[in-house]
């Protein structure tokens, strides 16, 4: 395979799976602007804050109006991250990857960039905003079930999903990175529970709010959803699943390609050494400190990855 | 052929005879289009469309809006050509695809019809697309053009013309097995009815004739690529989807290098030699240290391994001086020196402006005329005389007077027209067709049919994409 091919897979379903991330950060968003008023501009700029867009929304816009921060989020040609231009993005990748694709994979994304051209042609009214959200996310499960319906299990798959599983991980710390503080250790000490509406807030923001019920029942506290977040491997979206997905991905290439790689080692060290726990003692360590860190190292990971697999020259 | 001012010009109906009857090879399908709801094929067409958007198969317009994606309207009556025309079709085709290739290897080395005098030598040494890098050097397996599009038109039950040869990247070829596949889809019941020959296999005989041309640096099973200029290219869906059909990787410059004396195509596992690069970039971007500097669309010090026999490059690049227009006029001669025999399919009449005669003829001719640029394509810089006001006469009136050479002309055609399907019921419509060619040491194989282009514009005759054209399934009846 291109090695050109392999990152435009690895790309693909990083954008992918950005845009489902940030339409759940709207989401998630947007509850909390409808509901409390007070604090909507604070989340907005949290929000943007995570999709790491706030410089530039605050250099073309300023003040974080709902209406101003959902069509940035949402349209913006400005926006590299906005739903749109993700998406965009997605579709020319999986062009250029089109003869490692299935024809139903390929349809899939396309059918998605179509459908989404259509519905954001124009500003989203926030009536319609719900219904936007959860098309883009039956989209993003539309392309992920041909995917995984369709594809050869071959080093294209994996490639694939080690995009989708190292952006994952990605949002999931970036949404620790800052709320961490909400969950330092200070507030629980108190022993207050920390504040319901922020916390769902957090759990939502990973589609996850009733699975920690099923889990944790009504027990709320900041150590359970930095456990919960981090470190619970039947968490599709925790740090820990992410990261042996990801070693698991890596490994497979190794057997495909019969050659040891640099990227697998740094799997694999992230995997057992950063969410080996317990909890505590991440926390004993410093929520953000570790948070940092870890961002840091899924960072130099998808370095290496490139590297070692030779996306580009 | 040729029409006088003034006078009616009829047109030959593929389906419908003038007497008001189904030409013979229309009457299966005559006899579904008739027993169907019109309802349905409307709901069918529609269905065609939405079809063709989830395969992609659209083009970008440089600088249009997102979505703004454009679709070559696709017509679901299918052109119907008998087994016997093809018949004639294909040989007159098979004949001028040799002497091309003849041509070129001759062009490129001995240049005897240009001794003979039967081509003039300033039409060879002045042009373009002559590459004199070329000279001497003989090509893996002998075979200029690989692949080839041969543009004809029909003004009557017996009248077929070559419009165009088109020797460099004839683009296309998707479009016929996208729109076979969609009549597949859409109405397989008339498949079961109509004994239609198939055209899918043309990518594994693609595969086949590119491979049966490897270099001699090819060490085992060769490996082919597809050369792309990238996803912006308008024809980037064709150049995926042969990749795709093909098994072969599909390339940019940018994956390319050349590493001891092979061009390498850079994998997950490291660079790997390549043996035969089907590029659909044109001479002057293949290589940057050769040809064009700025380009970054080829490889550079590919020239230099293709003259050494590490790679084949299909079409050989120079190749475009066989589908040069200035030379077009001169094909039936150019047949007759290479293969002994007459031209078996004509040319259509051609002046050449560069001749004083010629040009005064076709100026005072002018609103009859097609006047075409020579080195133009896609109709774009054509004037279509009939069609034009007398401010457009006059003013390429000018342009012909100012720069003669640069022009030739041929009267307006009376193309064949084959109905579309509209919202009132069929209508004719002008098509020409596009057969594609292959040509290997093996032989040649040309798939049976081709792509329709139509216009859909009622009494319009031009047909380019480009242009507004449309495509049709092109069927060619089982013996």
């Amino acid at each position: 395979m291109l090695g050109k091919t392999a990152g435009s897979l690895f790309w693909m379903a990083r954008y992918l799976e950005r845009s489902e991330n940030n339409a759940r950060l709207i989401d998630a968003g947007f509850r909390i602007a409808l509901t409390r008023s007070s604090t909507a501009a604070a989340e907005w700029k949290s929000v943007l804050v995570t999709a790491g867009v706030n410089q530039a929304f605050q250099a073309a816009h300023g003040d974080y109006s709902s209406a101003r921060v959902i069509d940035f989020l949402l349209r913006d040609p400005a926006n590299p991250s906005s739903i749109m231009s993700v998406i965009r993005q997605a579709r020319d990748n999986a062009r250029t990857a089109r003869t490692a694709l299935t024809r139903e994979t390929w349809e899939a994304v396309n059918t998605s960039w179509m459908a989404l051209v259509a519905l954001l042609r124009r500003p989203v009214r926030e009536d319609d905003l719900p219904d936007v959200l959860t098309t883009i996310r039956q989209q993003s499960a539309h392309v992920r079930g041909a995917l995984n319906g369709t594809m050869l299990r071959n080093d294209g798959y994996h490639f694939a999903l080690l995009g989708t599983f190292l952006e994952r991980a990605d949002n999931t710390a970036r949404i620790l990175d800052v709320k961490y503080y909400l969950l330092l250790p200070s507030v629980a000490h108190i022993g207050t529970s920390i504040d319901n509406v922020q916390w769902e807030t957090i759990l939502r923001s990973v589609s996850a709010h009733r699975a920690y019920r099923w889990l944790y029942g009504a027990e709320i506290s900041a150590l359970k959803i930095a456990e919960f977040l981090i470190l619970y491997r039947q968490m599709p979206r925790s740090l820990a699943f992410c990261c042996e997905r990801m070693e698991d991905h890596l490994a497979q290439l190794q057997r495909h390609y019969g050659e040891e790689t640099e990227a697998w080692r740094l799997a694999h060290a992230l995997s057992h050494e950063k969410l080996a726990g317990p909890i505590q003692s991440i926390f004993d360590g410093g929520l953000h400190q570790y948070v940092t860190s870890f961002l840091r190292d899924t960072a130099a990971l998808a370095r290496q990855v490139e590297c070692d697999y030779r996306f580009v020259e | 052929m040729l029409r006088g001012k003034g006078r009616r010009i009829s047109f030959f109906d593929e389906m419908t005879s003038q007497e008001g009857g189904t030409r013979s090879p229309y009457r299966d399908y005559c006899g579904w289009f008739e027993a169907e709801d019109a309802a349905r094929i409307q709901h069918k067409a529609q269905q065609a469309e939405a079809l063709f958007r989830t395969t992609g198969i659209t083009f970008n317009v440089y600088g249009a809006a997102d979505g703004d994606e454009r679709l070559i309207p696709f017509d679901v009556v299918p052109r119907i050509i008998s087994a016997s025309e093809w018949r004639r079709l294909s040989r007159g085709i098979e004949q001028r695809v040799r002497a091309l290739n003849a041509f070129l290897y001759d062009i490129y080395h001995r240049q005897e019809i240009l001794r003979a005098g039967r081509v003039p030598t300033e039409l060879i040494a002045g042009n373009e697309a002559f590459l004199p890098m070329m000279m001497g050097l003989d090509p893996p397996g002998g075979i200029y053009t690989h692949i080839s599009g041969t543009d004809i038109v029909r003004t009557g039950a017996n009248e077929f013309y070559v419009l165009e040869d088109n020797a460099r990247t004839p683009s296309g070829v998707s479009y016929m097995l996208e729109n076979r596949e969609t009549m597949l889809q859409m109405f397989p019941e008339l498949f079961a009815k109509v004994p239609v020959r198939e055209v899918s296999d043309y990518p594994i005989n693609l595969l086949k004739s590119l491979a049966a041309c490897a270099p001699p640096a090819c060490g085992g099973t060769p490996t082919v690529a597809v050369l792309t200029p990238g996803i912006h290219n308008s024809a980037y869906y064709e150049h995926s989807f042969l990749a795709d059909h093909m098994g072969a990787e599909l390339v940019e410059g940018h994956d390319l290098r050349v590493i001891d004396g092979r061009v390498a195509m850079r994998t997950t596992q490291g660079y790997k030699a390549i043996d035969v690069i089907y590029r659909r970039v044109d001479d002057d971007y293949l290589d940057p240290l050769n040809f064009r500097p700025d380009s970054l669309l080829g490889v550079p010090g590919i020239w230099d391994v293709y003259r050494a026999g590490g790679i084949t490059i299909a079409n050989a690049p120079g190749s475009g001086i066989a589908d040069d227009k200035a030379l077009y006029s001169y094909m039936p001669d150019i047949i007759e020196f290479y293969t002994g025999e007459k031209a078996l399919l004509p040319n259509v009449p051609t002046w050449r402006c560069s001749d004083p005669e010629h040009l005064r003829e076709v100026l005072d001719r002018l609103p009859e005329l097609v006047v075409k640029e020579v080195h133009g394509s896609g109709g774009y810089g054509m004037l279509v005389g009939p069609a034009a006001s007398k401010k457009e006469l006059a003013a390429f009136r000018a342009k012909l007077e100012a720069n003669p050479g640069n022009y030739i002309a041929q009267p307006t055609l009376s193309l064949s027209t084959v109905p579309i399907f509209t919202k009132k019921g069929l209508a004719p419509r002008h098509v020409d067709l596009r057969p594609f060619v292959l040509m290997s040491p093996q032989g040649i194989i040309i798939t049976p049919g081709g792509l329709t282009r139509v216009a859909m514009t009622k009494g319009s005759l031009v047909v380019n994409s480009s242009q507004g054209g449309g495509t049709k399934d092109t069927w060619v009846l089982e013996d």
